[in-house]
C-alpha cells in the first residue's frame, strides 16, 4: 500500500475503498450518475477573526489532606489545604469559608467526609477527604497508677529523639550517638513495661538526592540507627526498619536547616 | 596549553554528539519540508474540521521529523482531490499544480491535502500526500487513502492521527499513536500510578493502594508494569494476623517498600514473591519481558542489584559492593549491558557492567550526582539526570553516547529536571521538571527542543513511556 523507502518516488495507488464507502459511492452513482466522490463544499466565507477573550484561571485545589486520616473517637485530625485561582472557598461539615491555604483541626465523633469546594471566574474544583473514626473504644486508663502515667506510645513520641545524618551519609555522628544512647535507655524502659510494644526505626532523606537513591539511603540510615540501638542492648526483634526515602519530609523549605531536619532516623510506634 | 587541548576535545565531543543526536532526530540529514493546508469538510463534517486540522498539524509538527511550512506562505488555490490538478498550458496556470507548492515562497518537498465528508453518520477522510517535485500528479502520489471515524470530534481526531501516522511511516519515522505514558501522581492525596496518552490526554488512575506507590517500569512487550509500593501496616494486631494469614509475603516486609507486578491488559496484580528484606524495589524489565532487575537489601547491608523471574523466583545477585546501588537498566538491544547508579565512588554516578556483574566501569566523570539512566531504543545512548555545574538537587537532563562517553546537556537550570525516559520512536524524551513550580511531566525532542507540558493536576513524576500493547 505505502512505500517506506524514504524519499523515493513511487506511485502508490489509492486504497481500495471500504465497503461502506463503496456502497455509498455506488448509491451516489445510482442517484446522481455523476461523480465518484461527493464534491466538497465551497470554502467557508472569510470572517474577520476576533481574538479569543482571555480565559480566567481555573481554580485548582493543589492539595487537601487529613492527617492522620484515621483517629479514635476524641482524637483530632488536621485538615490541610492549598488552592490557587479561586475567589470562593469553603469546607463542608460546618467549617464554612476558608482562605486559599491553611489548616484546621477537626474532632468528628463519627467518620466524616469533608469536601473542599473552590470556585472562581474560571470554574470550580472540589476535593474530599474522609476522617475515619475507629469504633474501638479507647482502652481504660490504668487503675493502679497514682499519677498520670504515659502510655508506651506517648513516652516514645514525647521522649524519643531523632538521629541526624550528613548529606549522602549513614554514619552515626557524635550528636546522633548521644540521641540514640538516650533512645536506647527509653526503649529498654518501654519494652520492659510493655512486652507487646514494638518500634519502627524510620529512615528519611532530604529532597536533593534522587528518590530512587534516597530509598536505599533511608534504608541504610534506619539500619545504622537500629544496629546502634541493638549494640546498646535494645532487643533487635522489637525493632523494624522502614525507609521512606524523601517521601515523608518533616519540612519542605529549600535550605540547610530544613534539609538537616529531614536527614534523620526517627522512632515511631509499631504493631 | 594542555588544558586548552582538553577543552577543545570536550567541545568537539559535545559537538559530535549534538550532531549525532540531531542525526537520530533527522534520520535523513535534512528534514523534508511539508505543506499542510487546512482541509475542509463537506456538509456536517465541517464542524469538526478545526479539531481535525489542529490534530493533523500537531501530530506532524510534534514528531520532530518534518519541516512544517507556515500556512501564510500557501497559495490561495488549494487542491482538495487529485482531479483538481490542472497542468499549466504554455506557462499559463490553469488551476492548482505541484509547482505552486514546490517553488518559492512555499518551497515544499511534500504536500498533504484532501477533504472530509459526512457519510452514513461517519466521518470519511480522503487524504493524499504528494511529492511536489514530480512532474505529474500520478507519479507525485506517495499516499492516497481513505480513513473512517465516528462523526464527532473524537472521530475527526482519530482520522487525523491515522493519516499523520501514515505520513510519518512514509518518512521512516515511528508514530507514537497508541503509546501510553505511565507516571506517578499525588492528585488523589496519595502517590498512585496513572497513565495518559503521549499528548497528555486521557489521564487515568491505574492503582488505588492509598499508600506511597511509585517508580513504575513497563515491559518491552507492553503487557506488564512493575512498581514499588508500601504494603500498609495493619492498624491492629488482629488485622495484622488476618493479613499475614492470606499474605504470602514475609510479615517482616509489611510497611516497607516492596515490588508489585500488574498486568496492563487486565489491570490485575500478578504474583510476585518479594524476598524478606527491608527494601525491594522494581528497577527494570529485561528486554525479554520475562525477567526483572530489582534493587534490594535481601543480602543484608547496602541496597544491591539483583535479577529475578517475573514472579520473584530465581533470585540472582549481580553486584557485590559496600555502597548503595540502585536503578539498573538493561540495554534494550543486547539485554546484556546494564547501566546503574552507584555510590561506590562517593556521590552517586552512573556505571555500566555486564549483566553477570563483570566489567564495571564508570560512565559519568565523577562530577556532581548522576542518576536516572534510561537507554535509547537503539541501545546506543542513555539519557540521565545530572547536577553537573549546579548545586546538589538541581538536576538537568543529559544524553550520553555510551560507546565514547560524549555527552550533551539538554536542559539548563529551569527547575529540577529528572527521570528522562525515551519514547519508543527514539526521538522524544519524557521527563519531570519543577520549572513551573510544582513537579509536572513534560516531553521534548532528544535534542532539547519542542518542550511540551503534559500534566497540570497535583505533582506528577517518574514517567515511563510504553509501547502499544501488541
Amino acid at each position: 500500500m505505502m512505500t517506506e523507502s524514504g524519499r523515493s518516488h513511487r506511485f502508490v495507488g489509492m486504497k481500495k475503498p471500504s465497503a461502506v464507502v463503496l456502497a455509498l459511492t455506488l448509491s451516489i452513482v445510482v442517484v446522481s450518475c455523476k461523480k465518484k466522490v461527493p464534491p466538497p463544499p465551497p470554502p467557508p466565507p472569510v470572517t474577520s477573526s476576533t481574538p479569543p477573550a482571555s480565559t480566567p484561571q481555573r481554580p485548582v485545589i493543589n492539595s487537601f489532606t487529613a492527617e492522620p486520616s484515621t483517629i479514635e473517637r476524641g482524637q483530632s485530625s488536621t485538615l490541610t489545604w492549598s488552592i490557587t485561582g479561586a475567589t470562593d472557598m469553603s469546607i463542608t461539615q460546618g467549617i464554612g469559608p476558608v482562605q486559599s491555604s491553611g489548616r484546621r483541626q477537626v474532632s468528628p465523633a463519627n467518620s466524616t467526609t469533608y469536601t473542599l469546594n473552590a470556585s472562581g471566574p474560571g470554574g470550580t474544583d472540589s476535593r474530599s477527604v474522609t476522617v475515619t473514626v475507629s469504633s474501638t473504644p479507647p482502652p481504660p486508663p490504668p487503675a493502679e497508677s497514682t499519677g498520670p502515667r504515659l502510655s508506651s506510645q506517648e513516652l516514645l513520641q514525647q521522649q524519643g529523639q531523632d538521629a541526624y545524618f550528613d548529606y549522602d551519609k549513614s554514619d552515626i555522628r557524635s550528636d546522633a550517638r548521644d540521641a540514640l544512647t538516650r533512645d536506647a535507655g527509653l526503649l529498654r524502659q518501654i519494652f520492659s513495661q510493655d512486652p507487646n510494644f514494638t518500634v519502627v526505626v524510620e529512615g528519611h532523606c532530604d529532597e536533593r538526592g534522587s528518590a530512587e537513591y534516597n530509598l536505599a539511603l533511608g534504608d541504610r540510615r534506619a539500619t545504622a540507627a537500629k544496629d546502634f540501638l541493638v549494640q546498646l542492648g535494645v532487643p533487635a526483634d522489637r525493632l523494624k526498619t522502614i525507609s521512606y526515602g524523601k517521601e515523608r519530609p518533616q519540612c519542605t523549605e529549600a535550605n540547610e536547616s530544613c534539609w538537616q531536619r529531614n536527614r534523620r532516623a526517627h522512632l515511631s510506634p509499631g504493631q | 596549553m594542555k588544558r586548552l587541548i582538553l577543552l577543545a576535545s570536550i567541545f568537539l565531543g559535545a559537538a559530535a554528539i549534538h550532531a549525532q543526536i540531531n542525526g537520530v532526530i533527522n534520520k535523513r540529514g535534512e528534514k523534508p519540508a511539508i505543506a499542510v493546508p487546512d482541509f475542509r469538510g463537506a456538509a456536517d463534517a465541517q464542524s469538526f474540521m478545526a479539531v481535525f486540522n489542529s490534530t493533523l498539524w500537531n501530530e506532524l509538527d510534534n514528531s520532530g521529523q518534518l519541516k512544517m511550512i507556515a500556512k501564510t506562505f500557501y497559495p490561495t488555490r488549494v487542491p482538495q482531490q487529485p482531479s483538481d490538478f490542472r497542468a499549466p498550458v504554455g506557462g499559463t496556470s490553469q488551476g492548482p499544480w505541484m509547482t505552486d507548492w514546490s517553488s518559492p515562497p512555499v518551497s515544499a518537498n511534500y504536500l498533504a491535502f484532501g477533504y472530509t465528508a459526512a457519510q452514513n453518520n461517519q466521518i470519511v477522510l480522503y487524504g493524499w500526500l504528494y511529492d511536489v517535485a514530480q512532474s505529474n500528479p500520478s507519479s507525485a502520489q506517495a499516499i492516497g487513502k481513505v480513513y473512517l471515524g465516528s462523526l464527532d470530534e473524537a472521530g475527526a481526531r482519530k482520522v487525523a492521527q491515522e493519516f499523520a501516522a501514515d505520513i510519518l511511516k512514509y518518512f521512516g519515522a515511528t508514530s507514537l499513536i497508541g503509546t501510553r505514558i505511565y507516571f506517578v501522581s499525588d492528585r488523589t492525596g496519595h502517590k498512585e500510578i496513572w497513565s495518559m496518552n503521549y499528548d497528555g490526554s486521557d489521564q487515568k488512575q491505574f492503582t488505588s493502594y492509598r499508600t506511597i506507590t511509585s517508580f513504575p517500569v513497563v515491559s518491552a512487550d507492553g503487557t506488564k508494569i512493575a512498581f514499588t509500593s508500601y504494603p500498609l501496616l495493619p492498624s491492629s494486631r488482629a488485622a495484622a494476623e488476618k493479613l499475614y494469614a492470606k499474605n504470602a509475603e514475609p510479615r517482616e516486609n509489611l510497611g516497607t517498600p516492596q515490588i508489585y507486578v500488574h498486568s496492563l491488559e487486565t489491570g490485575r496484580k500478578l504474583v510476585y514473591y518479594n524476598q524478606q528484606a527491608s527494601l525491594n524495589a522494581a528497577s527494570d524489565f529485561l528486554p525479554d519481558s520475562r525477567h526483572l532487575l530489582i534493587y534490594s537489601t535481601a543480602g543484608g547491608g547496602y541496597s544491591q542489584i539483583y535479577e529475578t523471574d517475573l514472579d520473584g523466583g530465581n533470585l540472582r545477585r549481580i553486584t557485590h559492593s559496600s555502597a548503595l546501588e540502585v536503578e539498573a537498566k538493561a540495554n534494550p538491544k543486547t539485554g546484556t549491558d546494564v547501566v546503574f547508579v552507584s555510590g561506590r565512588g562517593g556521590l552517586p554516578q552512573i556505571y555500566r557492567m555486564n549483566i553477570d556483574g563483570t566489567d564495571v566501569s564508570r560512565l559519568t566523570n565523577g562530577e556532581g550526582e548522576a542518576v536516572n539512566p534510561s537507554w535509547s531504543p537503539d541501545g546506543q545512548h542513555i539519557a540521565f539526570a545530572w547536577t553537573r555545574g549546579f548545586e546538589p538537587g538541581n538536576y538537568n537532563i543529559f544524553v550520553m553516547d555510551v560507546a565514547n562517553r560524549d555527552f550533551v546537556q539538554l536542559t539548563h537550570g529551569a527547575g529540577r529536571n529528572e527521570n528522562p525516559v525515551w519514547a519508543p520512536d527514539g526521538v522524544h524524551l519524557v521527563f519531570s521538571s519543577t520549572r513551573g513550580g510544582r513537579t509536572e511531566i513534560y516531553t521534548m525532542l532528544a535534542n532539547g527542543t519542542g518542550v511540551q507540558q503534559l500534566t497540570t493536576q497535583g505533582n506528577n513524576e517518574k514517567p515511563v513511556w510504553s509501547k502499544p500493547t501488541q
